[in-house]
């Protein structure tokens, strides 16, 4: 029966068995943590969940379809500042590259950092809704009573009209919300030329 | 005292603290896990009693405090998981019964179970002492739901109870994750010569493939805490939007957990019903491989309906389409295992004790919940039912009174086996009728407060709810003097102790453990079984 060799053989096996469940186990902590980059990245190439796409500039080709674009604007309560778009809506021609603003002000008397979250609906619109500046991509610093006005720049792909789901879109709302954003590096002082120093 | 229990063996045989602070044994370790299951099971239901009764007329009448109400609704549920369900579950009658059902002398690393134990006594302990440590402001304990959704948990509850319940999650996690790798190493290689995969009690199937789930899944929940703590004091932003980071991440994150969890409350129950049915029909269970694999079918589809908890989140459409479609193909095995232990029963001769009375509860009762499930699992209707008291009704149906049925189910069971004395009949059936009717008046009105768009965690409601909350209450109160019959009828079973055989359930009981003697010696199987 078992002999001292046939034991030794099953608690090696014993161990091993523990030993891979263990690695399981690490493999799968690894992944909860890896979710957390893996997330951001499929969320912005897939523009999932409306994430706004960034390019460098239009692609040139417009479209003869208009489509309305509605601004939203939301400040966070820790933010003591007042945000809103200067328009609220445009019609704009598919592929055509276009120019919005949005209104902060800042009701303190001291200078106060912010840095706003941004997102289309809807949500299958984020793979065409393409940004090429925006006052969204650094974070923001006012001066103690300043108001200033932030450009976006942002096109619509004409690629929307060939994907099924989307092309019927008539409508899409791009919405931001200034959080108050303490962090000091990186920082942009309102009112200089965006993307210039980033 | 449980234990107080004739050696059949004069082998070494510990006592006091070297028997139980330093146990090795499954048996002692098992015993352990149902002491904690059962103080468990008192101090969740006593939080449900204060819960039910605040909700018993509208106003605020036992809490002045809102905020009071949401920590006893966390704590609760908390508990009821972490420290009844699944301590009774695995630790108990997995611990007791899986070596005895395989013919294995112990686990296969019996101070890793030994830890196992310990590390959920001490996780206990955090998650009661949470109760009395600040949270959100002005309040002690955690008040955010057993989902600790962020942005609440993170910035919403800055005191010190949140870090008390997140580091009890993470020891009650460590202590389930090693106890999966001992069960699952035990099943694997400790079976007796000729017991092969196909040949296991489905009890045992249950207890691999809940251990494969809880080694998937709690992982996950531990990284995912370790974030909101990390969030909480080391200045990190996974879930903070202001910071870049998205509070839906940790929604994903919990629910890839949180369903997977359900299905580790409910599994074991799976393999228990199955034991039981077959035993009082004196039949062999119907489609024996078909139920097998409907459990690991359960288990896998469990993976991939995650977001079916988030359909208010703002899933895209296609997204949700897809979780509705996945969640409900998940009533295919499980109806399986529902019609096989019908056909189980069908031309068996069957007799009703307290078992098998449970075990008749708990399909039928489960089956209602199963069906309110797949009306939850459309994502159009979920638009309206979210967070209302038809998702509380639902889970209950399958949580409380699907699990803890399996439970007392498998506890009037094996407790002739694991004590050596026979249960008051009269008294187990009492207990039954009461959390029957308890628990259905408790719960059915609840889908009614739910359609009618009552949300669930508020301490107060519109007077329109009254009614069904008087009764729901009502009937809470009567399950609870069910629990207190359980109480006395485990008094009584060991003041009158009446011997019982190796095998009080007679032809139908077929497993190792019922040829073993009652109690079962210190050390059993010192010689293995051989299965033909």
């Amino acid at each position: 029966m078992s002999s001292d060799n046939s034991h030794k053989g099953k608690r090696d096996r014993k161990g091993l068995v523990a030993l891979s469940l263990a690695g399981l186990v690490a493999g799968m902590v690894g992944l909860s943590f890896a979710a957390v980059p893996l997330y951001r990245i499929f969320c912005q190439t897939t523009g999932y969940g409306g994430v706004p796409q960034q390019a460098e500039a239009a692609p040139g080709t417009v479209l003869d379809r208009t489509i309305t674009v509605r601004f939203d604007a939301n400040v966070d309560r820790k933010l003591p500042w007042t945000f809103e778009p200067v328009q609220r809506v445009m019609d704009v021609k598919i592929g055509e590259s276009n120019l919005a603003f949005f209104r902060a002000t800042n009701n303190t008397d001291e200078p106060v950092t912010g840095s706003a979250g941004f997102n289309v609906a809807p949500g299958i619109a984020g793979r065409y809704f393409t940004k090429i500046e925006c006052f969204c991509f650094t974070k923001q610093r006012l001066a103690a009573g300043e108001s200033i006005e932030m450009p976006v720049t942002f096109f619509v792909d004409p690629k929307i009209v060939d994907d099924e789901s989307a092309k019927n879109i008539s409508e899409i709302t791009l919405s931001y919300t200034f959080y108050r954003n303490d962090d000091q590096s990186d920082v942009v002082a309102a009112g200089r030329e965006l993307n210039s120093g980033s | 005292m449980a234990n107080a229990q004739a050696e059949a063996h004069h082998d070494d045989r510990p006592t006091g603290v070297r028997r139980w602070l330093f146990s090795t044994n499954h048996k002692d370790i098992g015993t352990m896990y149902f002491i904690l299951a059962i103080t468990g099971g008192i101090v969740g239901g006593l939080l449900s009693m204060g819960m039910r009764t605040e909700l018993m007329e509208p106003g605020m009448q036992v809490f002045t405090n809102p905020e009071v109400f949401n920590v006893l609704v966390t704590a609760h549920g908390l508990i009821m998981v972490f420290f009844m369900v699944m301590p009774s579950t695995m630790g108990g009658f997995g611990n007791w019964m899986v070596p005895l059902m395989i013919g294995a002398p112990d686990m296969a690393f019996p101070r890793m179970n030994n830890i196992s134990f310990w590390l959920l006594a001490m996780a206990m302990t955090l998650l009661v002492l949470s109760l009395f440590m600040p949270g959100a402001p002005g309040t002690n304990g955690v008040g955010g739901g057993w989902t600790i959704y962020a942005p609440l948990s993170t910035s919403g509850t800055p005191g010190i109870a949140m870090d008390f319940a997140i580091l009890a999650l993470h020891l009650a996690g460590a202590s389930s994750i090693l106890g999966a790798i001992n069960f699952i190493t035990t099943i694997l290689n400790m079976r007796a010569p000729g017991m092969t995969l196909h040949k296991m009690p489905l009890f045992v199937w249950a207890v691999l493939v809940t251990a494969f789930l809880l080694l998937l899944s709690l992982p996950v929940l531990a990284g995912a805490i370790t974030m909101l703590l990390t969030d909480r004091n080391f200045g990190t932003a996974f879930f903070d939007s202001a910071h870049g980071g998205d509070p839906l991440l940790w929604q994903h994150l919990f629910w890839f957990f949180g369903h997977p969890e359900v299905y580790i409350l409910i599994i074991p129950g799976f393999g228990i019903v199955s034991q039981i049915v077959s035993t009082f029909s004196k039949k062999p269970v119907f489609g024996y491989l078909g139920m097998a694999y409907a459990m690991v079918a359960i288990g896998v589809i469990g993976f991939v309906v995650w977001a079916h908890h988030m359909y208010a989140a703002g899933l895209e459409v296609n997204t949700q389409a897809y979780f509705v479609f996945a969640t409900m193909v998940i009533a295919v095995p499980t109806g399986i295992k529902i019609f096989s232990w019908i056909a189980t029963m069908w031309g068996g001769s069957l007799s009703f004790k307290t078992p098998m009375l449970w075990a008749l509860g708990f399909i039928f009762l489960f089956t209602v919940g199963g069906v309110t499930g797949v009306v939850l699992a459309n994502a159009g209707v979920d638009r309206s039912m979210h967070d209302t008291y038809y998702v509380v009704a639902h889970f209950h149906y399958t949580m409380s009174i699907g699990a803890v049925f399996s439970i007392f189910a498998g506890w009037y069971y094996w407790v002739p086996k694991m004590t050596g004395y026979m249960y008051s009949e009269a008294l187990g059936k009492l207990h039954f009728w009461l959390m029957f009717v308890g628990a259905n008046l408790t719960f059915f009105p609840q889908h009614f407060l739910g359609l009618a768009g009552m949300p669930r965690r508020y301490a107060d409601y519109p007077d329109a709810y009254a009614g069904w909350n008087f009764v729901s209450t009502v009937g809470s109160y009567i399950g609870f003097a069910g629990l207190l019959v359980f109480l006395f009828s485990v008094a009584y079973m060991f003041a009158r102790k009446q011997k019982v055989g190796d095998n009080p359930w007679g032809v139908g009981a077929t497993t190792l453990e019922w040829t073993l003697p009652s109690p079962p010696p210190f050390h059993t199987y010192e010689t293995l079984p051989r299965i033909k």
